[in-house]
């Protein structure tokens, strides 16, 4: 809680509305859909809000999906675990982000801990529910060809199963993080900082700074959904094989 | 890291049932019983006629598209698309620029909810085995019927997953809706400076279980449309 990095998130939370120059033509036009000068003059502005949304989104998503995945390997192990952490982690995805933020406050307080503990829980439904279906998805003549090869389970399960499953689970990462990235805009409720500073309080009413931050949400969301992509490519070079 | 008082669970539920004294509106009574229905059935109000208006846009487009095997990458890059959109860019561009109030607020909350029904009902419909339905047309039936009779009927747990997803969609972004005028449970969140801690806290409660109720009531609706042969094969 108090790591610096933290008390940053925490100051900035307190005291981040600065002095907004709006220059003279906009001033005319408060409600003007977007001012260029401004946008020109204070782009720089962004870069902390964004660094920020990356500090809680990288968190949120490498927590969830180490926790999802470690899940999901057990309940494919324990059968009977599957319905019941599907229940779970659907409890926790069904709760709106911003009631969850609200409701750990009195255990973990405000600022960028509990943005991260609130992603990554919301995250954990998707990439469980994923990595499962891609498991079990795996078709059984493929398991008892690897058996008869002589893989024991474990070799089965990392060489044979998980590779298989790769484009279900990236295709659960993918709808997690671009989910996250737009929901982490909420953390500003939080004191958390990232880009909804930049959306809310004294920007309430300023659609271009609006439009900025919104702007760099969807184009970071876009940029991860294009490296998760590549990813999925790369690490599965038979399905181009067999496509083509 | 901030001068806020930390609110605990059992004042939170004080708030909910009886108006207490907040510190920052100096004694004057805030919160209670009543508000809390109101502020309650006026949040389930927003939703259901966002999620309305999302249903009837949505559901007979994406049946169709379904249908006809067509528009996949319009259903499913719409939806795919959609996710990326910050919910509060949305909620504070429609106050500002085109007015608040729920007559403005409710259509843009439909349109977070049209992706997910679209999507599904899409997927769907198109999941359905080809040979079930060119049975259904050889029996003579039109193709509304099939749609209708056969396709939908096949469909509906995934179309249902759809309608669910967009329901916690909108009632998840109706809780920012006092930005732009409409007093829903958020109310208690985003106005912190008048109903205290303990208010924020309730309002979060509130938020989650009516999200959870909603979550559930639409999952037994779901066990009752799906017809007893289907829930067979999945057992």
């Amino acid at each position: 809680m108090s790591s610096p990095l933290v008390l940053a998130a925490g100051e900035v939370g307190g005291d981040f509305f600065r002095e907004r120059n709006v220059g003279d033509l906009c001033q005319a036009q408060p409600n003007h859909l977007f001012c260029w000068e401004w946008a020109k003059d204070n782009i720089d502005r962004f870069g902390t809000p964004t660094i920020q949304h990356l500090q809680i989104v990288i968190p949120s998503i490498l927590i969830g999906f180490v926790a999802a995945f470690a899940l999901a390997l057990l309940a494919h192990r324990i059968r009977w675990l599957q319905p019941p952490l599907l229940a779970a982690t659907g409890i926790l995805y069904t709760i709106p982000s911003i009631a969850f933020f609200f409701l750990l406050l009195p255990l973990t307080g405000l600022g960028r801990d509990t943005a991260i503990i609130v992603l990554a829980a919301y995250t954990l439904q998707i990439i469980f529910r994923n990595t499962i279906l891609g498991l079990n998805n795996v078709p059984a003549s493929v398991k008892d060809a690897a058996r008869g090869m002589g893989f024991t389970s474990r070799q089965i399960l990392w060489k044979v199963e998980l590779p298989l499953a790769i484009p279900e689970i990236v295709a659960g990462l993918r709808v997690a993080v671009v989910s996250t990235i737009a929901i982490a805009t909420l953390a500003v409720l939080i004191s958390a900082g990232g880009l909804g500073t930049e959306m809310y309080g004294s920007n309430l009413n300023f659609p271009t700074a609006i439009i900025i931050a919104g702007a760099i949400v969807i184009l970071m969301a876009f940029a991860f959904d294009s490296i998760l992509l590549l990813i999925q490519r790369l690490t599965t070079p038979w399905r181009r094989v067999s496509q083509a | 890291m901030s001068s806020l008082p930390y609110a605990s669970f059992i004042g939170a539920f004080e708030f909910i049932f009886s108006p207490q004294e907040s510190n920052v509106t100096g004694g004057k009574k805030v919160g209670g019983f009543d508000k809390s229905v109101e502020l309650l059935i006026k949040h389930l109000e927003v939703t259901l006629i966002a999620l309305a208006i999302a249903l009837v846009v949505a559901l007979p487009l994406g049946l169709w598209l379904g249908h006809r095997g067509k528009g996949e990458q319009f259903a499913v890059g719409v939806s795919n698309a959609a996710r990326a959109i910050p919910e509060l860019a949305v909620i504070a561009l429609v106050a500002v620029l085109i007015g608040v109030g729920l007559g403005n607020v409710a259509p843009v909350l439909a349109i977070l909810g049209i992706p997910p029904i679209l999507n599904n009902a899409y997927v769907g419909v198109q999941q359905v085995d080809r040979a079930t339905v060119d049975a259904a047309r050889g029996m003579g039936m039109s193709e509304m019927a099939i749609v209708r009779k056969v396709e939908l009927p096949i469909a509906i747990p995934t179309v249902m997953g759809g309608i669910r997803s967009a329901a916690i969609a909108i009632l998840a972004t109706a809780t920012i809706a006092p930005l732009a005028g409409v007093e829903t449970l958020g109310d208690f969140i985003i106005n912190r400076n008048v109903y205290g801690e303990n208010g924020l806290l309730a309002g979060a409660i509130l938020v989650a279980l009516l999200a959870l109720t909603i979550e559930g009531s639409l999952a037994l609706l779901q066990r009752r449309l799906t017809s007893d042969g289907l829930k067979l094969k999945t057992v």
